[in-house]
């Protein structure tokens, strides 16, 4: 078993906290993990990314090879469309829908949905909603966790375990809060997978 | 349970299994985390660890040496282009020789993610004629930074370990060993080692020739260099984290070249021999300069040698599987192409920071000249180069900005303005000031003061706010040109009126712009008991 995952976000939107939840899981998983991510200069608002691997094999490189994605889990929509050459040809994107406009030149949303509907049954999820269904839109990240579970390779109970030790110094309120909005995104998937 | 940790936090913990007594450090890109890691655990440790922040790493560099003269193991840390601050002391510090077991982890930064240049350190490793010990996985830091304490006590000499981005911040799970004491306090008289005037230099240089041997000797039996028996003619050298990449591209393709893995410098020569002597073909892979490339091919080439010179492998930049595969030979496979919609995303200032209050006073003010270059620095207000600021017209090397202020005062470059950070004036831009002051060089200085080592993740500036007063006053700027402003939106007036004063002025003026860095005092609010 071996699953390659791109998490792709906008410096300060919070990917490194999906990196963890699925770090730890996969430890918790006897799986071994190698998971490079970006600090420095594009952590002020450029784009970035993070290549996550999981395997029950020793791995070698930290960085995932062109074509050999199973999952492109992105935390805004044209950023998802940024590594595509990295993604597997029966890989999936999923990813959430809400644009993050910081520069000149952001293409139109039709034209993001456009090339994210060439790609393999795409999971396109509107998590700001989402969240503040869940109670809060902060768990916008735990929203698309969960959107992205079933393809993650890693039982959905492991991962919600790693995001209540994630929370755990926050109160039980936050824990479930993000439970719920893990659910959420879990569910949304889950549906938008069977009507495809 | 294995912990995950990055590769820059393995090599923190290895220093505090094996025993420092003290890490020493400026902040930068990608070599901060090791220190961090050491300040946000070093509390369960039953023997006290030092690790505040240094002014830069020639200070850094130097303390580190002190506490290895009075016998403890001691770490200094830096990104590739701080070894260049620290390079005097290093560099000496392979002639005096150690006691206590001192090891300088240096990262540098192929592809530049944040960084000027791609210089690779191992190029200073040779220079001073030390061991360089460069490892592969995060498991492996953790061993080697243990091993290279024990190697540096039993040599007396310093010992490089060189990562890169993609170790220092990749995490993996690592697997700890028993911790080791630290060191007891012993401290000899040693000026024959320590005092380098020449008579002794002579000498100790001459020991450091005589141990080359020896230093090749302990490569050749090193762990960290070891061969992957394979078949066929092509055989791989791999260096550091290259090893990865070349790996990968062998267990994805099902193939079995032989590898020799290079992770202790310097070159173990019977083992390179011996690959040398059963392949026809040989691919260097090398993350970052094709330094031993360019060693093994010598001047008039060697026609077994694939590798960044002859553009088997691209001459910039940081590998990866998919160079490598290239390199060997295999195809590229089909992949989806970015979309032809897509734009850059660069990298900008925070929504409500100080430096855009900052800029835009300063864009006001500098547009009534004709002449309205603005020299400046390393830190997040380097950002002001890009859209929509477009503020700032150079940014060298840390403190660069007030001599080169200077400098183009000195030819008769009117006004001559620097934004400098209050960090990176303290590491490198109060010197620059003296000169300035001494020399009577018209130029106004703008003192970002931000609280913060903003870019890096907000660690501890030297000084800041009063103290910085304090400093410009007494390294001589007069009172009536030393002023305070606050970059904030409200002050706007206020703000372009004292600059547009002080640039008129033909004189050494600063302008010091103080408000906390906004991600600085978010993170102070969310965690108050944390020490800022």
């Amino acid at each position: 078993m071996q699953i390659n995952i791109i998490l792709a976000g906008v410096g300060g939107q919070g990917i490194l906290t999906i990196a963890a939840v699925i770090d730890h899981a996969a430890l918790q998983s006897g799986l071994t993990v190698r998971q490079a991510e970006v600090h420095g200069m594009s952590q002020r608002g450029g784009a970035v990314q993070s290549h996550l691997r999981i395997s029950d094999k020793e791995i070698f490189s930290d960085l995932i090879a062109e074509g050999t994605a199973n999952l492109i889990l992105s935390v805004e929509p044209l950023e998802a469309l940024r590594y595509l050459p990295f993604l597997a040809p029966d890989g999936r994107v999923v990813t959430a829908t809400d644009s993050f406009i910081n520069m000149v030149g952001y293409p139109s949303m039709e034209q993001i949905l456009d090339e994210l509907h060439h790609t393999n049954h795409p999971v396109l999820v509107n998590a700001a909603e989402l969240a503040r269904e869940a109670g809060n839109i902060r768990t916008s990240n735990m929203v698309m966790l969960g959107a992205a579970a079933p393809f993650i390779g890693i039982a959905a109970e492991t991962q919600e375990a790693s995001i209540e030790r994630l929370f755990q110094a926050k109160g039980a309120d936050i824990i479930a809060m993000n439970i719920r909005a893990f659910r959420t995104g879990q569910a949304f998937s889950q549906l938008q997978a069977t009507a495809t | 349970m294995k912990q995950l940790l990055l590769g820059a936090e393995a090599i923190a913990l290895g220093a505090l299994d094996g025993g420092i007594s003290g890490v020493y450090a400026y902040p930068g890109t990608p070599s901060t985390e090791i220190t961090e890691y050491i300040q946000k655990n070093r509390g369960d440790r039953e023997q006290a660890v030092r690790s505040a922040w240094s002014t830069n790493e020639k200070t850094a560099y130097e303390a580190a040496l002190g506490m290895s003269y009075a016998g403890k193991r001691s770490l200094v840390c830096m990104k590739h282009v701080g070894l260049n601050v620290a390079a005097d002391a290093f560099i000496n510090s392979a002639i005096t020789g150690v006691n206590g077991g001192l090891v300088v982890a240096v990262a540098d930064d192929p592809s530049m993610h944040s960084s000027q240049n791609e210089q690779d350190s191992r190029v200073y490793g040779k220079f001073a004629m030390l061991p360089v010990i460069e490892p592969a996985s995060q498991q492996e830091l953790y061993d080697a930074v243990r091993y290279a304490f024990d190697l540096s006590e039993s040599l007396k000499l310093p010992v490089l370990l060189r990562l890169t981005t993609r170790l220092a911040h990749s995490r993996a799970g690592v697997e700890e060993s028993a911790t080791r004491p630290q060191n007891p306090l012993n401290a000899p008289y040693a000026p024959e080692r320590f005092v380098l005037m020449p008579h002794n230099a002579r000498r100790q240089y001459n020991n450091l020739l005589g141990m080359q041997g020896q230093l090749e000797e302990h490569s050749e039996q090193s762990w960290l260099n070891r061969l992957i028996p394979g078949t066929g003619t092509t055989g791989v050298l791999a260096f550091g984290i290259a090893f990865n990449y070349v790996m990968e591209v062998r267990q994805a393709f099902g193939l079995d070249y032989p590898v020799l893995k290079i992770s202790h410098y310097p070159l173990p020569r019977k083992k390179i021999e011996a690959l040398f002597s059963s392949c026809d073909t040989i691919l260097v892979a090398e993350e970052g300069y094709p330094v031993y490339e360019e060693l093994l091919r010598g001047y008039f080439g060697h026609n077994k040698i694939k590798g960044r010179l002859d553009g088997t492998l691209p001459r910039a930049g940081e590998l990866n599987a998919d160079s490598v595969a290239r390199a060997l030979g295999l195809a590229k496979p089909e992949v989806i192409p970015v979309p032809a919609i897509m734009v850059n995303r660069p990298p900008e200032l925070c929504k409500g920071c100080g430096h855009r209050d900052l800029y835009e006073a300063l864009n006001t003010v500098m547009s009534a000249h004709e002449q309205h270059h603005v020299f400046s620095d390393i830190g997040c207000y380097t950002l002001g180069a890009l859209a929509p600021y477009n503020a700032i017209h150079t940014c060298v090397d840390m403190g660069a900005s007030i001599t080169m202020a200077k400098g183009a005062a000195d030819a008769g470059l009117r006004p001559a303005v620097a934004v400098i950070g209050d960090s990176t004036f303290t590491h490198s831009g109060m010197t620059g000031l003296l000169d300035a002051i001494n020399d009577r060089s018209p130029l106004t200085v703008i003192i970002a003061d931000n609280d913060t080592t903003a870019m890096t993740g907000g660690q501890n500036s030297s000084a800041n706010g009063s103290r910085l007063l304090d400093i410009c006053r007494g390294l001589g700027i007069k009172e009536a040109h030393l002023k305070t402003i606050i970059p904030l939106k409200s002050h706007l007036a206020e703000n372009i009126a004292v600059l547009r004063e002080e640039i008129a002025w033909d004189g050494v003026s600063v302008v010091i712009a103080q408000r906390e860095c906004i991600e600085t005092a978010a993170r102070k609010k969310r965690n108050p008991a944390a020490k800022a």
